[in-house]
């Protein structure tokens, strides 16, 4: 018994002296300004109306972060260039439609639903239920797209993802034409599966779409979890493996890495939060159409956590923001009659993926670490550099 | 793993991977062949009776199009194949640069006022004055884009130019949708492709499929004999090889690749203009979809190996042409897609293997 005591009493001091050199080494101001932000974040709706177009952009943008974060995973944290993480979007947006609408015409199954919608046909679960089943089937989607890339070099990984996307896509447009039971079909394909349940939450209520307060402040959670996760995440066992796995496979599997459990974490991880994302973007846009599903939407994502800095986290969640509010408040709202004032016939939106193909190659050539890189990334590139000079200088001597 | 079990297993691997992309290659023409023959399919109307037959006429048919069709995809594959074997880049751009050929075609028809009236002297002419124009404007955009977007990032991590690439792409369809719109646009059948020129045992050959094919395979040819027996094809093989070894044998690595990217993009112009003239319609979005079956038949032939790519760009042909008929052409993405992904599971080195640095 006395030695058990002596073991938890060691245990309890041990944890003790490390709480104190952690609080010892961590300045004060980072944690202020995260609770300030979130402090920020939670209020900033009061600033506006319930329906203003600039609290819609925000939201989708939070949204877009959440997906943002899920695509560094793979591509930033473990190296996959990923081009088909639409297909996630699009397997979370279906999910919302699948089990939350009366697309199954034929079931009736109701799990925690507002009293409105429990009477109707089709199935209708919980926001919260949908959002565990987007996060389970995205997560098996992730590691199916995983299996065939795992021997792949890094080019092909980006084509067969591409092509997983598409597919994805195409299956998304037929999908009408895919029976599944008695008369219901897969999808809608470019009709939409439209008439979604709005989020409910028992005690609060049903969301509605003249108030978006509360819709800014569940994406918002959303993020924050998100956010959360990737920072431990990032920190962690699993997270400098990714890194490992990412600087160098030969060395990292000899060091004792197992290759195909790191790689299928990554993108099921990764893909997770691309299918929180489609299933919370399905409810607010409140129809799941095909051609939302296209590549340039994968191609948008990359360009959000390039612009940000590959691998950083507060890169991709800048480089997000950044973007969806150039993509749906700049571009649409404020510039879009710029071109026809100098007397050209067309309109900036028409160009919107023009302009993110022009920032993916500007930044690339003139800054390839990004706006905000991750400060291992950035050592590497000046490293390599100062590795250069000095071999130049030899060479110069 | 023990040593002789893993070895069973690799084995097996290779059997499995070989014999597996056989199969699934085989596939699709024997499940239709076999459909045809036991089930018939329908060969029109006698008197508002349908005429159903049983035999093969049909799928050599489709087989023959998808031939002619797979030309044109052997024109802009062999693009993708002479770039990844340089430089080992995925030039995501080169689709594009096919459709900005089939926009120049016809832009310049309009121009010098080719159309349906003018007299076969004069459509040689200008067909052939076509030609040229778009080989040369796709291969000096290729060199421009080299030049511009991947020169400064050879000694980047792979992913850089690769993106890069993805950006020159979507500038690329964005001038296309400025050029001539967001919908498919018709131009003028200047050469009437659905001309019979003649029949063999019931498959119907037309003109679209004598001119794909007769593009095709002198330009193959002069590439073949370009890349065996010139002093500058030596080069590029060199460089391919070992960069740095060809650059202390006082190969200038620079302008080589250029010259690959010149050829390249010389190819996919040659193949804008056929595809203009086989499918009389252009969009801004052909490049995408072109470029990505043609890189699956790179793939599928082999990267960095040019006999592989124009087999693969036949076989691939066969495949979209197979699915366009029997399934509807709203899957032959899907499909052509999923063999790229076979094709990456069972044998990623392609079928007459690989010619790149990584392969040895």
């Amino acid at each position: 018994m006395s030695e058990l005591m002596a073991q938890l009493g060691e245990w309890r001091d041990a944890l003790i002296a490390r709480r104190e050199a952690v609080t010892r080494r961590v300045p004060w101001w980072p944690r202020g300004l995260a609770l300030t932000l979130i402090a920020f974040g939670i209020v900033l709706p009061f600033f506006f109306t319930q329906s203003s177009g600039f609290m819609g952009a925000t939201i989708v943008a939070l949204a877009y972060v959440v997906m943002a974060l899920g695509l560094n995973v793979v591509v930033g944290f473990a190296g996959l260039l990923d081009l088909g993480y639409v297909a996630f979007y699009a397997l979370g947006a279906y999910c919302m439609g699948w089990f939350g609408s009366d697309f199954f015409f034929n079931s009736r199954i109701h799990v925690v639903v507002s009293p409105l919608t429990s009477h109707v046909i089709g199935i209708h679960f919980n926001f919260i239920l949908i959002l565990v089943c987007a996060v389970v089937i995205t997560a098996l989607a992730g590691m199916i797209i995983g299996l065939p890339t795992l021997r792949l070099r890094s080019d092909y990984i980006a084509i067969v993802t591409l092509a997983f996307g598409e597919i994805i896509g195409v299956l998304a447009v037929n999908g009408q034409s895919i029976h599944i039971g008695t008369g219901e079909a897969l999808t809608n394909g470019n009709n939409g599966i439209s008439a979604l349940d709005l989020p409910y939450f028992p005690g609060i209520g049903s969301f509605n779409l003249l108030q978006l307060r509360p819709w800014y402040w569940l994406i918002f959670a959303i993020m924050l979890v998100v956010l959360f996760v990737n920072l431990r995440l990032r920190d962690s066992r699993l997270g400098r493996a990714w890194v490992a796995l990412r600087e160098d496979e030969v060395a990292a599997v000899s060091m004792g890495i197992p290759l195909v459990r790191t790689k299928l974490m990554a993108y099921a991880i990764g893909a997770t939060f691309g299918g929180m994302s489609g299933a919370f973007l399905g409810a607010f846009n409140t129809t799941v159409n095909a051609d939302q599903f296209k590549f340039s939407f994968s191609i948008f994502v990359l360009a959000m956590i390039i612009v940000g800095g590959l691998g950083s986290i507060w890169g991709a969640v800048l480089g997000a923001l950044l973007l969806s509010y150039i993509n749906y408040y700049i571009i649409p709202d404020v510039l879009n009659t710029l071109p026809k004032d100098f007397g050209l016939n067309f309109s900036l939106t028409q160009l919107s993926f023009g302009i993110f193909g022009f920032l993916l190659v500007l930044v690339m050539i003139l800054r390839p670490q990004g706006l905000f890189p991750e400060r291992r990334r950035r050592l590497e590139l000046t490293a390599a550099i100062a590795a250069e000079d000095a071999q130049l200088v030899e060479v110069a001597e | 793993m023990p040593q002789p079990v893993a070895r069973v297993l690799a084995a097996l691997r290779r059997y499995v991977g070989r014999w597996g992309l056989y199969l699934a290659l085989i596939a699709l023409p024997a499940y239709y062949g076999i459909h045809d023959l036991t089930h018939g399919y329908q060969a029109g109307f006698v008197a508002g009776h349908a005429v159903v037959r049983k035999d093969l006429t049909q799928l050599g048919f489709n087989m023959f199009e998808g031939l002619s069709n797979g030309a044109i995809w052997a024109l802009i594959a062999m693009g993708y194949t002479l770039v990844y074997g340089i430089i080992e880049l995925i030039n995501f751009a080169h689709g594009d640069v096919f459709m900005i050929g089939s926009f120049t075609a016809a832009g310049l028809w309009g121009t010098l006022g080719l159309g349906l009236a003018t007299g076969p002297v004069g459509l040689v002419a200008g067909l052939l004055l076509t030609l040229f124009v778009c080989m040369a404007v796709c291969g000096s955009l290729n060199v421009l884009i080299e030049r511009v977007g991947y020169r400064p990032l050879r000694n980047a991590p792979k992913l850089a130019p690769l993106i890069t690439a993805v950006g020159f792409s979507f500038i690329l369809q964005n001038v296309g949708l400025l050029w001539l719109g967001g919908s498919p646009q018709g131009v003028n059948d200047l050469i009437r492709e659905n001309n019979t020129v003649l029949h063999i045992s019931g498959v119907v050959i037309h003109r679209a499929d004598v001119l794909a094919l007769g593009v095709m395979i002198p330009l193959v040819m002069a590439l073949t004999w370009f890349i065996g027996n010139t002093r500058p094809g030596r080069a590029m093989r060199a460089t391919a090889q070992d960069p740095e070894a060809a650059r202390l044998m006082g190969i200038n690595v620079n302008n080589t690749i250029s010259l690959t990217f010149l050829l390249g993009g010389m190819l996919a112009g040659a193949a804008g203009l056929v595809y203009a003239l086989y499918e009389t319609t252009v969009w801004y979005f052909q490049g995408f979809e072109a470029g990505l079956i043609a890189f699956t038949a790179a793939v599928m032939g082999g990267i960095g190996n040019v006999r592989g790519a124009v087999l693969g760009g036949l076989i691939i042909g066969c495949i979209q042409e197979l699915t366009d008929s029997r399934l509807g052409p709203q899957w032959t993405e899907a499909v052509v897609f999923a063999y790229l992904i076979l094709v990456m599971v069972l044998r990623p080195r392609g079928l007459l293997g690989e010619e790149t640095r990584e392969a040895g």
